[in-house]
């Protein structure tokens, strides 16, 4: 998985690792990114996406293994600017509204976007002019993110930027993302919610346990666990017959249908259609991004046991 | 640093009605009832206003540097310096923005129980109310960085306790609230803490001196020390909380 750094790389974790104690919190991760590309963390609980994110934005140091970020340290791409995040977990700070604390984190950077438009793409108008301990958890989760945006950055880091938003909150947010991710700017972001990385991701990266356990696109991912399984109408045929096709992994009959677990969808559609032409009522069904997330996890447990 | 941000800090120092019900209210009112009582008095050959005007700004200035400087701990606790890491600030942008609006808080303290005394019949020449203001500035220095060591050092929840009884202990010591020693082994002791110079401002400025040498020195060896354990203790909060 390691590849060399190519020239103007976009963010370069060589096997990195980190302990908290006894814990292994980090173990050993390589990812590259290239400046532009939408990548998703997922995994769970403890996997390691926080501290992972931690080590990008200079917040702790690794204990082994290197972080480059456009092909500078940490501590540099945050001083130049060129780095925007939200993290995890903190508070807004009080005595400010939050318009005025969307426009002091402004001033730090050297390319900040006109305070007035970030806060319109993040929704935040409505209560601009309110104190930050006087907001709901959406709302402030809406500042957070806006004092990431209004940063301009070239990598924009955000540790679960949608949890306590609501279905509205999330649609601006993402939409915001995509306008963000159409201007070229490279973004990584950890969620819980499978169906932002299957959405909004170019690639997915899976850590299970401080490793990363899957890389690539959803599809990618989908297809390393499962494979489909294609329900057809097709009277009087043996099940021996259909698990001999290509492609086919086992197959069941109920009455007139039977349904075929597939570990390549595709050959196993082709060849049963070659075979039975007759065959009706085509289903295939795709393993979700879920049972793809749950049998690489629960497959890398195993593998520890 | 950012001029803006700089702003914000202050404007949030400002809003901050507790802190400055404390840093500011307390002294006032003390300086308030305890001068009127005795306008006509002296103390240490001053006027009893003028001494006890100096001793309440003292404290109430020093209190207000302490706290600006230790409102880092909340910040820390809330996570807000985290946030600030991830920006272009540097830690010793944010810090240098402490202490200007603890000097801020001081300086507001100053100017109101200066106008109090005023009311109550001081009456300094413009040399003199320089001297006076000029000395406090300096004075304040060592308590300045203690503060800062303070918001590295202590958990927020023990903040409110630690400070205003340190504070209350300089002061006392000091002889904010009227001196503690007239001669003696005991007015060597307070003799070397800075804050019995800070209260002396008012006293030494009057007639137009100033501090003399072993002031400076109190002053400048405490300053150089609280440096030494501020740095200590925001390199060692920093690599532990990292
Ligand atoms: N400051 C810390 N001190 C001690 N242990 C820590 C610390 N931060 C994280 N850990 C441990 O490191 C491991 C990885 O935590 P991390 O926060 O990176 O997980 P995560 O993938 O972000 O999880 P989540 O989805 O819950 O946010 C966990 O076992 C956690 O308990
Ligand atoms: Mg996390």
């Amino acid at each position: 998985m390691t590849t060399s750094t190519p020239v103007g790389a976009g963010l370069v974790l060589r096997d990195l690792a980190k302990s908290y104690g006894p814990v292994a919190a980090v173990r050993g991760v390589d990812l590259s990114i290239a400046p532009g590309e939408t990548v998703a963390l997922l995994g769970p609980n403890g996997a390691g996406k926080s501290t992972t994110i931690d080590m990008i934005l200079g917040l702790a140091p690794p204990d082994a293994g290197s972080v480059t970020v456009f092909g500078s340290s940490p501590a540099r791409a945050v001083a130049d600017g060129r780095v925007g995040g939200m993290l995890q977990t903190g508070q807004l700070i009080s005595e400010l509204s939050a318009r005025e604390l969307v426009a002091m984190v402004a001033a730090l950077y050297p390319r900040a976007l006109p305070v007035d438009e970030v806060l319109a793409i993040a929704g935040i108008q409505g209560f601009a002019t309110q104190r930050t301990t006087e907001l709901s958890g959406g709302q402030a989760q809406r500042v957070r993110f806006a004092m990431a945006l209004v940063a301009n950055p070239d990598l924009l880091v955000l540790d679960e930027p949608t949890a306590a938003l609501d279905v509205e909150g999330r649609h601006d947010f993402w939409a915001s993302m995509s306008e963000v991710a159409r201007q070229g700017k490279t973004i990584l972001f950890a969620t819980h919610y499978l169906e932002e990385a299957d959405s909004y991701a170019d690639r997915i990266v899976l850590m299970a346990r401080g490793r990363v356990v899957a890389d690539g696109a959803a599809t990618d991912i989908k297809s390393r666990v499962g494979g489909k399984t294609i329900r057809a109408t097709l009277p009087g045929v043996g099940v021996d017959a259909l698990r001999s096709l290509p492609g086919v992994t086992g197959a069941l009959r109920r009455g007139e249908a039977v349904s075929l677990a597939c570990s390549d969808g595709d050959a196993a559609l082709r060849a049963l259609l070659g075979a039975y032409p007759d065959a009706r009522d085509l289903e295939v069904r795709g393993a979700g991004l879920e049972e793809a997330f749950l049998e690489l996890v629960a497959e890398d447990e195993e593998a520890a046991r | 640093m950012s001029l803006t941000y700089l702003r914000y800090e202050v404007l949030r120092t400002f809003r901050n009605r507790r802190f400055l019900l404390f840093s500011l209210g307390f002294p006032l009112v003390l300086f308030l009832v305890v001068a009127s009582t005795n306008r006509h008095a002296t103390l240490e050959g001053v006027s009893f206003p003028l001494y006890y005007m100096a001793g309440m700004a003292s404290w109430g200035a020093m209190l207000g540097i302490i706290s600006s400087g230790s409102r880092i701990s909340v910040e820390r606790q809330q996570g807000w310096t985290r946030q600030l890491r991830i920006t272009p600030l540097s830690p010793r942008a944010y810090l240098l923005a402490k202490v200007v609006c603890g000097y801020l808080t001081a300086l507001l303290t100053m100017v109101v129980l200066f106008a109090a005394g005023t009311a109550l019949g001081v009456r300094l020449g413009v040399r003199e109310w320089a001297v006076m203001v000029g000395l406090v500035l300096v004075g304040l220095i060592p308590f300045g960085l203690l503060g800062v060591m303070a918001g590295h050092l202590l958990k927020p929840d023990s903040l409110g306790p630690a400070v205003g009884g340190l504070s209350a202990l300089f002061a006392l010591f000091g002889g904010a609230w009227g001196p503690i020693a007239s001669h003696g082994a005991l007015l060597d002791l307070v003799r070397d803490i800075p804050s019995y110079w800070l209260v002396q401002s008012g006293t030494v400025a009057y007639g137009g001196g100033g501090w003399p040498l072993q002031g400076w020195v109190v002053v400048g060896v405490w300053s150089l020390a609280a440096a030494r354990l501020a740095f200590v203790a925001y390199r060692r909060d920093t690599a532990r909380v990292a």
